[in-house]
């Protein structure tokens, strides 16, 4: 423990409070995630259902298609609606996840301009029920929902897709907090490692810092030329609150909640991971074990949401 | 609480795995590098004799009784239409063939294998026998006399008086009481059973003794006498020519005390030869044959008693948790991606039969066919398990076409394409397929190249002959392996390639 050893980089990282994935995985997830409640939140459908029951805001369920036959009767099924995202229950890092901004004719208009045909759009489903974008490649079902109209803070500064909000949440304290950007190279997808930028997110102000793209620092979208910087994130107190809300929800320790600011909904829970990633660390430049050794040493976590939220606010000083 | 159990266990399986490890090489003399060769001698001893027709015959040999110093790697008997039966009386053992009835020149073999073995116990030595006072008639008596008188003067103990009387005894001297002892003396054989009389006169037992030096290449050898005396405590050897204690390092001991080397009963011309070669051999097979001999429990469940066939398929198996353990230091310590968990190591086990250079080459054409006809597969849209078992099959045919086509180049190697896992090769082009659309090409050569190199590392500890030999030999290492696994299970650390992938983090102010 010598000084001599400090410039290490396991040393350095250690001293900002970096954590690997193993510490992640051995004793967080691990210690904090009892593997029966693993379902609530790897089956979006369950996810969904559990908090439309408590309250939560989600973005509306249009249809479920379980089976192959189903996908003849969508067309009926989708008629009302011009606009819709087709996704696997039980997907991860946003693959599998169609985007539809309205109708040309009798296709279908893809977030990315092109048309998809009605044949595209059944094969796609049907590839979902194969288990293509499922964890272990079992059995799917493919939702289809709301597409989320962002709110317009976020125009400037998004590509295609729709950015969304991760938090971490620990014993249900958000511990840190980061604004994904869709890119055009991660085609329209909220995920770092597939090209959008991370943003770190002040947890005290709601208020971005620079964002992270390909391991580099950025101040502008790369698409947009939009400033990320000092953006302020509205409903951040709701969108805290609403995180905190999700663990008591599904009884996971180490949670990673999403949401996504619709512009007329206000804050709606997309969707919920029990092993989120690392890369949180990089948007935000800071360790995560600060934070979460703090929550840890708590003797008991408190049962309001107001108090949880100051505690998540106090964190990050 | 926990990481203190799981280091609790990880310390146990250790001192048990090290333990049983330590005993098999210190006491089993079990080698810990395959290249060790043992000195293996083979003696024969070749019995002729002439039989007489009219009487049954019966030949006693003696043979020797766990020699010092060597270990029994194996013995035979070759004798056809003989009966056979060994003895043991305490102090020597004797092979007996017999048969009713047989006319002219017989030649009988007995075959012994030997090894040298420091670490071999010597059976406990029997008692000394009461001392006969021999009788020598006159004027022999009166010489003996003198010479002990002489003799005693000018030692301390039963060992230097041995020493002393043998260097005054010497052929060579012209003392006349000495000529009178070598006077009526024809061969050296009886000069020993002189001297061992003489001692007996002056009440230091001692005994006669038979033994064979090992030189290799010799056809007609025969045994030489040697002398035991005994000094209270133990029994020591001495040289009935110079006087000089101890055994050469090559003197197996054959023979001890008087009996006879060869008995002959109906039969005549008795003659004993010895034949003397030396080979080198595994010192696995010797430590394994000694372990055996020793009635050691453990070896009762080594792998060695299982048939060779068997033995060479538990040789891969074994190697198996050598690979896992690299997976998870890769995976978990050093933090490189692969397509699946265990993937690499069925691969290694492939190049194990391939060779690695073939291995990489046949693999990297199979994986990028097969990738090209998977994105012909993607127009297509089909559903996933038809689509799988159609990678699969095409997997099938690809290695028929490789193995043909360098059939027909004259490049046997390609042959060995057969010996890859075909499902393991359809689910990799799946899976690297299904990367290179979702997350793009560079991620995809990255995991496949990650795949390969752990594939490589695989192969090369795998098939590392040393550690092949080491969990062969010493299955309960792989408590060692486990016990590592099990420490990693709970490493908390970082993995390598995270320091570089958190790197900005470094060169930057917290949250700024």
């Amino acid at each position: 423990m010598s000084g001599a050893w400090e410039w290490l980089p396991w040393r350095r990282l250690r001293a900002h409070g970096i954590m690997g994935m193993n510490e992640r995985n051995g004793d967080f997830i691990l210690r904090y995630n009892p593997r029966p409640n693993f379902p609530l939140v790897d089956d979006k459908q369950k996810t969904k259902a559990i908090a439309l029951a408590a309250g939560i805001p989600v973005p509306d369920l249009y249809g479920v298609v379980e089976i192959e036959h189903q996908i003849e009767e969508l067309r009926l099924q989708l008629s009302p609606h011009d606009d819709f995202v087709v996704k696997p229950a039980h997907g991860s890092g946003g693959e599998g996840v169609l985007v539809i901004t309205g109708r040309v004719n009798d296709a279908y208009r893809r977030a990315s301009g092109s048309v998809a045909s009605e044949e595209e759009l059944g094969h796609h489903i049907s590839n979902i029920l194969s288990g293509m974008y499922s964890l272990g490649g079992m059995p799917d079902c493919a939702l289809i929902e709301y597409r989320v109209k962002f709110d317009p803070i976020f125009t400037d500064i998004s590509y295609l897709g729709v950015p969304d909000i991760r938090t971490i949440v620990f014993r249900g304290i958000p511990v840190m907090a980061m604004l994904r950007l869709p890119t055009r190279a991660s085609d329209g997808k909220a995920n770092l490692h597939q090209g959008a930028i991370g943003v770190g997110i002040d947890l005290a102000t709601g208020r971005t810092f620079s964002g992270v793209w390909h391991d580099s620092l950025v101040g502008e979208h790369p698409d947009t030329g939009g400033e990320i910087e000092g953006v302020q994130i509205p409903h951040w107190e709701d969108i805290l609150a609403l995180t905190a809300r999700c663990h008591d929800l599904v009884g996971l320790g180490y949670l990673g909640v999403d949401i996504v600011l619709d512009g007329e909904l206000g804050p709606l829970m997309l969707e919920m991971n029990a092993r989120p990633g690392l890369a949180i660390q990089l948007a935000n430049r800071t360790g995560l074990l600060k934070r979460l050794r703090t929550v840890e040493g708590l003797r008991a976590v408190p049962e309001a949401l107001g108090e949880r939220v100051a505690l998540a606010k106090a964190l990050c000083r | 609480m926990r990481n203190l159990h799981v280091k609790l266990l990880a310390l146990v399986l250790v001192l048990v795995g090290a333990g049983l490890c330590y005993y098999k090489v210190t006491r089993l003399g079990l080698p810990l590098f395959p290249t060790q060769h043992a000195e293996v001698w083979t003696v024969e001893a070749r019995v002729e004799f002439k039989a007489r027709h009219d009487t049954p015959v019966k030949v006693r040999l003696g043979i020797p009784r766990a020699p010092d110093g060597y270990t029994v790697v194996h013995e035979s008997f070759v004798a056809s239409n003989y009966g056979l039966t060994t003895e043991d009386d305490g102090l020597n053992r004797f092979a007996q063939w017999a048969v009713r009835k047989m006319r002219g020149w017989q030649v009988l073999y007995y075959r012994i294998q030997l090894a040298r073995d420091p670490a071999h116990e010597s059976l406990p030595a029997p008692p000394p026998p009461v001392t006969e006072s021999a009788d020598f008639p006159e004027p022999i008596h009166s010489a003996v006399r003198a010479i002990l008188a002489e003799v005693q003067r000018k030692s301390a103990d039963a060992t230097t008086f041995a020493k002393q009387l043998v260097t005054r005894l010497h052929v060579s001297s012209q003392d006349s009481n000495v000529m009178l002892l070598h006077q009526d003396i024809q061969s050296d054989e009886d000069w020993a059973r002189r001297l061992v009389d003489v001692l007996a006169v002056a009440q230091i037992p001692a005994r006669l003794m038979r033994v064979l030096l090992l030189k290799d290449g010799v056809s007609h050898g025969s045994l030489i006498p040697w002398i035991e005396i005994h000094d209270g405590q133990t029994w020591l050897p001495f040289d009935p020519e110079t006087g000089d204690q101890g055994l050469p390092e090559t003197a197996v001991v054959w023979l001890m005390g008087d009996a006879e080397l060869l008995d002959l009963q109906g039969g005549k011309h008795g003659k004993v030869e010895y034949s003397i070669s030396q080979q080198t051999q595994e010192m696995t097979l010797v430590a394994e044959e000694r372990a055996r001999q020793m009635g050691s429990r453990l070896m009762e469940f080594s792998l060695f008693s299982l048939p060779v066939q068997t033995q060479n398929v538990y040789r891969v198996l074994l190697l198996v948790p050598i690979g896992a353990l690299l997976i998870v230091i890769l995976r978990n310590i050093v933090g490189v991606q692969t397509f699946g968990t265990f993937m690499p190591i069925l691969i290694a086990l492939a190049f194990r039969e391939t060779e690695l250079l073939w291995g990489l080459i046949l693999f990297t054409t199979l994986i990028a066919l097969g990738l090209v006809i998977r994105f012909y597969l993607e127009y297509l849209k089909l559903l996933l398990v038809p689509r799988l078992a159609a990678v699969l099959i095409i997997v099938v045919m690809l290695m028929l076409a490789v193995g043909l086509v360098s059939h027909k180049l004259g490049i046997d190697r390609g042959l060995s394409v057969a010996l890859f896992p075909m499902v393991i090769l359809a689910m990799t082009i799946e899976r690297m397929s299904l990367v290179w659309e979702e997350l793009g090409p560079a991620a995809a050569f990255r995991q496949g190249f990650g795949s390969l190199s752990v594939a490589a590392l695989g192969y090369l500890s795998m098939s590392s002959v040393y550690l092949g030999h080491l969990v062969f030999v010493f299955p309960e290492l792989l408590l060692i392996v486990l016990a590592a696994t099990l420490l990693i299970g709970r490493y908390t650390g970082y993995r390598l390639l995270e320091l570089w992938r958190f790197r900005a983090v470094l060169f930057s102010r917290p949250g700024a």
